[in-house]
């Protein structure tokens, strides 16, 4: 699993430019479906076909990144942010951009590092001055962060982990899933980073009896953390809340079941900000049961995102006995 | 049942956003007295169903059924419960309160305060912010471990009080209030003819962006929309032209959000049969379920009526129980007279 | 093409509140059209279809609402308090002319003259709890007799030619209202588009994108394209830094790449891009990616491929913005030829 991590980790995919990341990700999942397809907004749509209740599994591919907006007369990019990028998480960082150019985020000098904005914050690419600049790049091109998979201990850090552990889990019950009624899509989403809008077109037009958002979440372990239930190493987390959706009681208390059915490790999840697939999918037309499972991540939205591989194991158990299971109580 | 009854068992039913169950059933209990079907959704909505003479339209009432609350977020070494708001809180309210939480079983507690002698000066003038507000139950640690877990719901524990003058104070008034007025609505309409079907809907997840509405909305797919809602009542200090009296009627709202013709018509009714109504107005659609349903699907034309209350989202929110009688009565005539002008709605 | 868009300009129609401006579109184009109707919540929809059997359908969309203000209270000696109706810096509003309600009854934006203010009162903005409009009432009840609360005002700005630019108000998105309108008119005896044609000219945009919403379900077209008037950003920088304009006046219209509310569909954005090269139209691309249009609620709704085209308007939401009448030209002849040669995206 580790190398399935590390590749799709270090694929190239920002909201709206998610060619590459999809098309590694159908090349894994082929092997394991009937079924696959791409709808207009670049969904990844692969289903395992059964004759039960329509279930959603939903990991969004985007990641976030940057798009050019001006390039200065000293040949500098001005840029905005796809998605909630931080202007201090991404000072002299590295990014790579569509056509492959590469570049790392300068700043003006400021006074407080809390006063940094995107105004003051300039991309590099090693050009001369503009007309050299306007000879790689066009305004308007998105790019996205670089930094290598790595390990610390038994953890996992690496950029993208946001959501691209969801997709790895989603491609491994994917692989470990036995027969089953329920009929299976494993949609990977597009444009979850800028507001959900993939997940909410391929619930609208596959409207599936349930949806599963497989997302991370924060975690309260780390030295002054906010106050938050959540932890690395302690199993995958069952979202009660988060500020797009209050996961129906039914759902949650199926999903704590069949855990504690299973003997898989999980913890609950209630997140004061912050939102998933889920959110959207809950709310589709005459809305659709959706429920999610997180897994426990430091430093989300930076390019060292941290998690456990215990607590993706087990949410790739626990997925795969959800999906294996009769849901027609539920739904 | 008189209206005070029912809006006293209303209010101190339980139903957090989210969490509507208990309430849910309760109002669908008082639905069903005068309605033909009355059932709930998958999104905790209550659907009250009245037939109508023809069945040629649909008309639609939203009033939501959750109300603000909490949720525990943190059960601390010491057995102390931190907590997140369900809905808008202000801070300085929540201080002292006595709580409720939905645990394995229900648990009292209240919100924890320093007292003034154990305060520094300096502090006194600071508001305490939510995350670091605590309930305490006073229990021992290992039995709120095992009775509580993160994500159990919270509620203000306080009974309501009758006050002068017809007036009403209690918690969740915002909206059971509205249920009232959606009960007290079918209650007249059972002494007048309407060719319409009527759907009166309890509508959940209003607190945290007005979702039950919209799906129910999409599933019921109605001609026309009202949304009956509290609105702020005035109180002293309040800037008088954007607050309401108590006892002076419901408001019709007038703006982008809502039907300007259907919105005449309401008013012209109440002018007709004398019935007292405040005019509200607002540039901006957004608060309330009107926001969802007008843009539900292929769209809902929407009209609105509020009922004046004061200290919205505290526990003491207070309203005149005349108005919500005076309300159903104007949006009785209307159900029974939409399918006549609704022929010159563009639709 | 400039008088049609100095009558769209000029007509009153803020948010929730478009008869006016929908009724003068509703004349404009109804010779050009196959059918035309209008919703509830009052979005004008028009037919033209194409002589092809089984075409795609094309939405085309621009918003005829405008921001303004909505009385909410006229006070005992008669002056009148009001809400803003879409995004308005309040600090614009002193000293400024409008009309109200269908009557256009004129009024002025007060203040308390500086002779009278605390030299420290200069210093801050006033704000809009002090802002009133004077209609010159004597009473209340005086008042009464020409408006009513409830009523909606805009700024009383009229349109001007001034060589190589125009200015009013409401480009936007006027413009675009403008652009879908040549559009509708853009074609020769005997010729079709190769697609159908669904315009609709939108209301409620400027409370957030409320009439677009509606649309998706009741159209179900196969794309959308977007016209706007849009920030043209290119103007004295107090501290002059080298940052993104948006867009520039006089370079040509603006395809956006990404907005607060959609990302721009590629193959669109290929396909414009092919077209103003092929008829040499120069276009820019919107450089900012704030702000959102109505394709934002639209295109979710089962995954609808959109992207806007946008006109560059010096200070949008202002009493008075200019605009470069040659790139209100390239985007309308940018929109036609975008649509004839439409065969290539398909």
């Amino acid at each position: 699993m580790k190398n399935l991590i590390k590749e799709i980790v270090e694929t190239f995919g920002p909201s709206g430019r998610e060619d590459d990341i999809r098309e590694k990700i159908a090349g894994y999942m082929k092997a394991y479906v009937d079924e696959i397809k791409q709808d207009s907004m670049g969904n990844l749509i692969c289903i395992k076909k059964g004759k039960g209740p329509k279930i959603m599994v939903a990991a969004h591919m985007d990641e976030i990144g940057v798009i050019t907006t001006h390039i200065t007369k000293k040949g500098f990019l001005r840029f905005s942010s796809v998605g909630g990028v931080s202007p201090v998480r991404c000072l002299y960082q590295r990014v790579v951009f569509e056509n492959g150019v590469k570049g790392v985020i300068g700043t003006e000098p400021v006074d407080k590092l809390s006063k940094l904005d995107f105004d003051k914050l300039f991309i590099d690419i090693g050009a001369k001055d503009r007309e050299e600049a306007q000879k790689m790049i066009k305004e308007g091109t998105f790019g996205a962060f670089t930094n290598q998979y790595d390990e610390l201990n038994d953890l996992m850090v690496a950029k993208s982990m946001d959501d691209r552990i969801g997709c790895a889990v989603a491609i491994k019950a994917a692989e470990k899933l036995k027969k089953t009624d329920n009929e299976i899509y494993f949609v990977f989403t597009t444009q979850e980073e800028v507001g959900l809008r993939g997940a909410k077109v391929s619930a609208y037009n596959l409207e599936p009896d349930l949806g599963i958002a497989i997302d991370v979440t924060g975690s309260g372990d780390t030295p002054e953390a906010p106050k938050m239930p959540m932890k690395l190493r302690n199993g995958v987390a069952i979202k009660v809340k988060d500020s797009s959706v209050l996961v129906p009681k039914k759902v949650k208390d199926f999903f704590i079941q069949v855990a504690e059915k299973n003997h898989i490790d999980y913890q609950l999840e209630v997140l004061q900000y912050g939102g998933t697939d889920a959110g959207a999918i809950n709310l589709t037309k005459s809305g659709i049961m959706a429920g999610v499972l997180s897994i426990p991540t430091r430093y989300i939205h930076s390019v060292s995102e941290v998690l456990a591989e215990s607590d993706v194991k087990a949410t790739v158990t626990l997925l795969t006995k959800i999906l294996e299971s009769d849901i027609k109580n539920l739904i | 049942m008189k209206t005070l009854e029912i809006l006293k068992s209303l209010t101190e039913s339980s139903g957090i956003s989210g969490d509507e169950q208990e309430v849910a059933e309760l109002v669908r209990k008082f639905f069903s007295q005068n309605a033909d079907k009355a059932y709930l959704d998958k999104f905790k909505n209550v659907i009250g169903y009245k037939k109508g003479i023809t069945s040629e339209g649909k008309i639609m009432f939203a009033s939501h059924i959750d109300q603000i609350g909490m949720m525990v977020n943190k059960i601390d070494k010491n057995g102390f419960i931190y907590f997140v708001p369900i809905g808008g809180h202000d801070p300085r309210v929540l201080v002292g309160q006595n709580v409720l939480i939905f645990g394995k079983e229900k648990i009292k507690g209240v919100i924890g305060s320093t007292p003034p002698h154990l305060q520094k000066k300096e502090d006194q003038n600071k508001v305490t912010p939510i995350e670091n507000l605590y309930i305490d139950t006073g229990l021992k640690k290992e039995f709120v471990e095992k009775n509580v877990s993160v994500g159990d719901t919270i509620v203000f524990d306080t009974a309501g009080a009758e006050l002068q003058n017809n007036n009403m104070a209690s918690q969740a008034m915002d909206n059971r209030a509205g249920v009232v007025v959606l009960v007290e609505t079918l209650n007249e309409l059972t002494k007048m003819k309407h060719n319409w079907d009527v759907f009166m809907v309890g509508t959940s997840q209003e607190e945290v962006g007005v979702r039950g509405v919209s799906t129910c909305t999409y599933e019921i797919k109605p001609d026309v929309g009202v949304v009956i809602d509290v609105t702020f009542g005035y109180s002293p200090g309040a800037k008088k032209h954007k607050v309401y009296k108590l006892n002076k009627g419901g408001t019709i709202a007038s703006g982008p959000n809502f039907h300007p013709f259907l919105t005449k018509k309401l008013k012209e009714i109440a002018n007709e049969w004398e019935i007292p109504f405040q005019s509200s107005f607002a540039a901006r659609p957004g608060g309330t379920d009107a926001y969802s349903m007008q843009i539900s699907g292929e769209g809902v034309p929407v009209v609105q009526m509020g009922i004046p209350l004061r200290y919205m989202h505290t526990t003491v929110e207070t309203l005149n129980i005349k108005d919500i009688k005076r309300m159903a009565k104007i949006l009785a005539i209307f159900v029974s007279n939409v399918d006549d002008f609704y022929k010159e709605v563009k639709h | 093409m400039i008088s049609l868009l100095e009558n769209y300009s000029n007509a009153f129609g803020v948010s929730g509140f478009e008869d006016e401006i929908r009724n003068l579109i509703e004349t404009e184009i109804k010779d050009y059209v196959d059918e035309i109707k209008t919703d509830f919540m009052g979005n004008l929809y028009a037919y033209k279809n194409s002589k092809k059997k089984n075409a795609k359908k094309v939405l085309v969309i621009a918003h005829m609402d405008e921001i303004g203000f909505m009385i909410d209270h006229i006070n005992k000696q008669g002056f009148l308090n009001f809400q803003r109706v879409g995004g308005i810096d309040p600090r614009l509003l002193v000293s400024k002319k409008v009309v109200i309600g269908e009557d256009k009854i004129p009024g002025v934006i007060g203040a308390k003259p500086i002779h009278l203010q605390k030299r420290s009162e200069w210093k801050k903005p006033i704000p809009l709890s002090n802002l009133y409009i004077d209609i010159g009432a004597s009473s209340e009840k005086d008042a009464k007799k020409v408006v009513s609360e409830g009523d909606f005002a805009t700024f009383d700005t009229g349109f001007e030619i001034q060589e190589d630019t125009v200015s009013g108000k409401a480009f936007d998105d006027r413009a675009g209202c403008g652009v879908i309108t040549e559009i509708l008119k853009g074609l020769e005896e005997n010729e079709s588009y190769p697609v159908d044609i669904i315009a609709v000219f939108t209301v409620q945009e400027e409370v957030g994108l409320r009439g677009a919403s509606v649309l998706a379900e009741r159209v179900r077209p196969d794309y959308v394209l977007a016209f706007e008037g849009t920030t043209a950003g290119d103007v004295p920088d107090q501290e002059d830094r080298d940052q993104s304009p948006s867009t520039e006046m006089r370079k040509g219209p603006a395809i956006t790449v990404m907005d607060r509310t959609t990302i721009g569909f590629r193959q669109l954005k290929v396909h414009i891009e092919k077209t103003a090269d092929k008829y040499e139209i120069p276009y820019q691309y919107k450089r900012t990616v704030s702000g959102g249009t109505d394709i934002g609620v639209i295109h979710t709704q089962g995954g609808i491929p959109s992207i806007v085209i946008s006109t560059p308007v010096r200070y949008i939401h202002a009493p008075r913005g200019i605009m470069a009448t040659k790139d209100y030209e390239n985007t309308v002849k940018l929109a036609i030829k975008t649509l004839k040669d439409f065969k290539e995206v398909l």
